[in-house]
């Protein structure tokens, strides 16, 4: 398959990423050609493979539903773009 | 002692230890190096003030019993840093400074090593040339106009450069073992789960780890064995007995079984890359090996699959940066989703991009099924072509890359052609298994080249101890002229 570039502009607003008109040439054809590559794999029977979501041999660990730390809120504020006291803050959403 | 830092790690503690030289002195050097070494463009950040101060209060109270007591050490911009800026190479996170430290640079930490400086990489480690940074390419020390390999590409240069005396990379599809192999160096991925990826920047949660990068086998056991460990922070850290790397290295291995996989000799692979692989082979024959012919055929699908699942796990991992929590934010737009658009298209570059875009696609509805599930059943395949070897072998010779340091530039337009570098690496990661890559050679143009030994999960020890003997063996020997200074 091939993908066109409204499907490309349709993937980027997915993505929440703004394309810029003057790349989308270049970036179809990038794309493509990685797609060409990475459809090597359709030469491959797999049907009766079951596929791999984990590398260990061991389930992921649970701990505790107990509060560990806390009263952290100023170290998380503090990488902010834009806050005030006690909030993140964000452009207007509600009118 | 002029020459201190062109030793390696293991000598500079034992100078340390029977105080030949002060940490305060050896650190000195270091920065010194580092400030002639401006044209390799290897550090995003330096920490001189704090190395220093840190360096006093080690020659005050020598802590010797310590692994890395009194040694300064700059690591890969992936780790945070604890009040020290981590970028992670790109402009969105170009503001961020960590409020926490992560397990590995604190492990290593606890060791005795502080802080010298944060290491240039590609931009979230997606590269194989360290041209993807947001800070500018680094440059090989082997050679003006050569990449330095990536993404670890600033701790391989900075390695190779003598500006820090070992230090740590990630490893996601290559990022540790491909620039060791172009700087002549040692680089070693552990195993999935052997070290913590708690307070790493993430790239794909199920391929990253974490690892040494040194200029011997011996500093490589050492660093490891300092960084390594169980931690409850991780969900997939490995909960084992620690293991003493250092101190068990032995470069006896006779007996053990040696694969040779067919399917690592690749179309238009350079003779020089043939012929190295065969004096590896004899190098280990020689001391006591047995060499055995192995098949893992699915090998030439592990890229492919590498190039879904990881842009998959990506485009999920990089949907955190929003310009709200933290990192940079557009001033344009006129919502909300606008600033995020806005903030995402000018805070992350090309290459990241292209991969946010290839990830979203193959998770998006209706082409899950064709891509992801797909590209975890062929991941099946891969580990079981591993596992079935490794009931006949006890590791796996093959050559690191499949060309030595290539030009500055010379791959920017051809993604496929630089995603081909990473051929011999992606299927270590993909079966979750850990690979040392050794200097093993030259090629015609004088370009360091590398090999790799594979081993089974949690076999490190074992295949420290077979480049142990590799390197006692092969006599190779990195010797850089300092054109730079």
């Amino acid at each position: 398959m091939s993908l066109d570039k409204e499907k490309i502009k349709h993937v980027a607003k997915l993505a929440r990423i703004s394309v810029d008109e003057a790349k989308v040439d270049s970036l179809t054809k990038d794309l493509n050609s990685i797609f060409k590559f990475i459809e090597q794999l359709n030469e491959l029977n797999t049907d009766k493979v079951e596929p791999l979501t984990s590398i260990l041999n061991q389930s992921l660990r649970s701990r505790k539903d107990e509060i560990i730390d806390g009263k952290i809120r100023e170290k998380i504020l503090k990488n902010s773009p834009k806050k005030n006291e006690e909030f993140f803050v964000v452009p207007k959403v509600v009118e | 002692m002029s020459n201190i830092t062109n030793q390696s790690l293991s000598e500079i503690l034992e100078s340390i230890k029977s105080k030949k030289i002060s940490s305060l002195e050896l650190t000195q050097s270091y920065i010194k190096n580092i400030e002639n070494a401006k044209k390799l463009n290897a550090f995003v950040t330096t920490t001189f003030d704090q190395a220093l101060e840190n360096a006093k209060k080690f020659d005050n109270k020598p802590n010797n019993g310590q692994l890395l007591g009194g040694v300064p050490l700059a690591v890969k911009d992936l780790f945070c840093t604890e009040n020290v800026k981590t970028t992670a190479g790109s402009n969105i996170l170009n503001n961020f400074v960590p409020s926490y430290e992560s397990t590995v640079t604190k492990n290593l930490w606890n060791n005795g090593a502080f802080l010298l400086g944060k290491l240039n990489c590609d931009e979230f480690a997606m590269g194989s040339s360290n041209e993807t940074s947001f800070f500018g390419n680094v440059i090989n020390p082997i050679g003006d106009h050569l990449v330095p390999g990536g993404s670890s590409g600033g701790s391989s240069s900075a390695l190779a450069a003598d500006l820090t005396p070992a230090t740590i990379g990630t490893d996601t599809g290559g990022s540790i073992r491909q620039p060791a192999s172009f700087t002549g160096t040692v680089g070693l991925k552990p195993t999935y789960g052997l070290c913590s990826r708690w307070g790493i920047v993430a790239f794909a949660s199920s391929l990253d780890q974490a690892g040494p990068m040194t200029k011997t086998v011996n500093d490589c056991s050492i660093m490891l064995e300092a960084m390594s460990g169980f931690d409850e922070k991780d969900s997939t850290s490995i909960n084992k007995k620690k293991e003493l790397y250092s101190k068990n290295l032995k470069d006896n291995i006779k007996g053990l079984k040696i694969g040779i996989p067919k399917e690592y000799r690749v179309d238009n692979m350079p003779k020089e890359i043939d012929e190295l692989w065969e004096k590896g082979k004899k190098i280990l024959k020689d001391s006591g090996a047995q060499l055995i012919d192995i098949s893992l055929p699915h090998t030439k699908y592990a890229l492919p699959t590498y190039y879904i699942v990881a842009p998959a796990e990506a485009s999920s991992n990089l949907a955190r940066y929003d310009g709200v929590r933290y990192g940079y934010r557009s001033q344009k737009g006129k919502d909300l989703i606008e600033m995020y658009e806005n903030t995402r298209s000018e805070g992350f570059g090309d290459e990241v991009k292209r991969r946010i875009l290839i990830g979203t696609y193959v998770l998006s509805s209706g082409y899950y099924d064709a891509y992801y599930l797909k590209a975890q059943k062929v991941r099946q395949l891969i580990k079981k072509d591993f596992d079935d070897s490794f009931t006949k072998v006890d590791a796996i010779l093959t050559p690191s890359t499949p060309s030595s340091a290539f030009k500055i530039g010379e791959k920017t337009n051809d993604p496929v052609s630089m995603y081909l570098n990473d051929i011999f690496t992606v299927p270590v990661n993909l079966a979750g298994l850990p690979a040392l890559s050794l200097p093993a050679g030259l090629d015609k143009q004088g370009y360091p080249l590398g090999l790799q030994l594979i081993g089974k999960a949690l076999d490190e020890q074992k295949i420290l101890n077979i480049g142990y003997a590799f390197e006692k063996n092969c006599g190779y020997k990195n010797e850089i002229k300092k054109w730079w200074s």
